[in-house]
């Protein structure tokens, strides 16, 4: 310790006596003494070249055999493109938008509650009257521009549960890769429309 | 006690056709090793290796050695060029002259003409295999310093220690097979093997080749030279494409022919137990039956054991298994001379 420690650069002051009397440069350095709670780990004793020789070899074999087993069994890989991972019911994924299915009217009425609760602020509303020669809604008013950027959108379904006439739901699909973010943005039309059930459902209790 | 007939001459066009084919064998081995690895890995890891390009991952080889070929020739500033472009070049060209030792069958008539399945064969036979492993080393030295890298300098520095230990106790286990055998011929040790493989009286020394072959080759757990983790990729860091390719398939080569040894030296190369006697175009067939077993198991402990430090690495190999290997030789002197 007192040899590893440099020197102080300046010399201590003659006024200081209680400095200069401790052990290399001021330095009080307490043993470490563990508290009651800390538990030792109790080793066995190093094993003699024999046995430990012997003990890797084992250990080895061991870990042969284990692997060995492990190239008999069928690989877990679910193999994707071909191959999907079944989805739960309530999974969120891609929205839909609902119309009623007696009237075909659209059940979004342009409220704009499902803006006002995302909070990646990815969808645009801008609603407009309904009139007796132009219905589309059963509602007032009804959404003129429903846009959703799905480049945006966190999947949280607050939208889901903002609105007040269930006009939008979370569906199952999550491929959603495309080449160019434009495309991402999805209109009224896109989400109206009648989604391809591109990803297999889970059964009950599976 | 008489030897067995060794240095068979034959005529120089058969030489030379022999290189053209052993060549020709080498460069098709060396991708079915890389799909059976990477397939092999994957079933190990429960999944199943690549399985895209072609039936059953068939091509991928392929694929990526054409990937690998036309990429773009690059190289650091900081490299030492003519050695940078010659380093590859040592370490395939060392790989395919230790193939050329591996006897894959006795002398056969062919067309009548007496040809032996063998590149040559040398009266030195394991001295030949060891000078061109340490000159390999050289493939790997020259590589690593001439990158200009500090990773792949520190991998190289690795390999050169590495290589050297382990030589050491990789010949002194041959030397039991050896004295058994009396004859330093491939050929001759293996006609030796008649009545009992040499994995028997040798057991030992096999195990002990086994162990240091996993290191002469650069493997896991004694990948050391390219341990990812901290030397990025370590003497190849700096290799790209064709050179990274050549590095590449010096390395399989290398198993091949370590697995080639073992077969020859231990395994009894082209001979089968029970005093079956084919006909002599079986012969390659067993060989290489009896390489891809040893091969199998190369990647076997790829995919089990971890990496080991680097200090274990130098003390398993002076403090254990030279030790080991220096018994193995004495002993087997001592029944050599007390059996004789």
């Amino acid at each position: 310790m007192s040899e590893a420690t440099t020197p102080r650069p300046a010399p201590l002051p003659p006024s200081a006596p209680q400095l200069s009397s401790a052990p290399a440069g001021g330095v009080t350095v307490t043993a470490w003494c563990p508290s009651e709670d800390v538990v030792e780990v109790t080793r066995t004793p190093a094993p003699g070249p024999a046995r430990s020789a012997w003990r890797t070899f084992r250990e080895t074999a061991r870990g042969l055999k284990t692997t060995f087993g492990r190239m008999l069994e069928r690989p877990v890989t679910v193999e994707y493109p071909e191959q999907k991972t079944p989805v739960y019911p309530r999974f969120r994924g891609r929205h839909k938008l609902h119309k009623f299915e007696d009237t075909g009217l659209e059940k979004c009425v342009g409220c704009s509650l499902c803006a006002a609760a995302c909070p990646a602020d990815c969808i645009r509303v801008v609603a407009a009257e309904n009139t007796p020669e132009h219905r589309v809604s059963a509602g007032e008013r009804y959404a003129a521009v429903y846009e959703i950027n799905l480049s945006r959108c966190i999947f949280c379904g607050y939208c889901e549960v903002a609105c007040p006439f269930d006009a939008i739901t979370m569906g199952h699909d999550y491929e959603l890769s495309d080449y160019d973010r434009t495309d991402l943005i999805f209109t009224k039309e896109m989400l109206l429309a009648e989604p391809l059930e591109r990803t297999p459902l889970r059964n009950e209790g599976e | 006690m008489t030897l067995a007939l060794v240095g068979y001459y034959e005529e120089w066009w058969i030489q030379v056709l022999k290189a053209i084919v052993i060549f020709a064998v080498s460069l098709q081995l060396v991708p079915v090793v890389l799909l059976a690895e990477r397939k092999l890995l994957g079933r190990f890891q429960a999944r199943y290796g690549p399985n895209r390009v072609g039936p059953y991952g068939a091509l991928q080889p392929l694929a990526d050695i054409l990937k690998l070929l036309t990429k773009e020739q690059f190289r650091p500033r900081t490299s030492v060029g003519f050695l940078f472009a010659l380093a590859p070049l040592i370490s395939i060209v060392t790989a395919v002259a230790a193939f050329a030792l591996i006897p894959f069958g006795n002398v056969q008539r062919i067309f009548g003409t007496p040809v032996g399945l063998y590149g040559i064969d040398v009266s030195i036979g394991p001295l030949y295999l060891f000078a061109f492993g340490a000159i390999a080393f050289y493939g790997i030295m020259l590589g690593g310093w001439s990158s200009g890298s500090k990773y792949s300098f520190l991998g190289a520095m690795r390999g050169a220690a590495q290589l050297i230990s382990y030589e050491v106790s990789q010949g002194l286990a041959l030397v039991g097979v050896i004295m058994t055998a009396q004859t330093l011929s491939l050929t001759g040790i293996v006609q030796a093997q008649k009545g009992m493989w040499f994995v028997v009286p040798q057991l030992f020394g096999f195990l002990i080749f086994l162990t240091a072959s996993f290191a002469e080759t650069n493997r896991a757990p004694f990948d050391l030279t390219e341990a990812d983790a901290e030397l990025v990729g370590g003497y190849n860091t700096e290799y790209g494409g064709g050179r990274f390719a050549s590095y590449y398939f010096a390395e399989y080569l290398n198993v091949l022919v370590v697995s080639g040894i073992v077969t020859t030296v231990f395994l009894g190369g082209w001979l089968l137990p029970f005093g079956i006697h084919p006909p002599g175009w079986v012969d390659p067939f067993v060989v290489l039956a009896k390489m891809s077993l040893i091969t199998f198991l190369f990647i076997w402990v790829r995919a089990t054991l971890p990496r080991l430090r680097y200090d274990q690495l130098m003390s398993f190999g002076w403090k254990a298994l030279l030790p080991l290997a220096t018994l193995n030789a004495l002993v087997t002197a001592v029944l050599v001379v007390v059996t004789h």
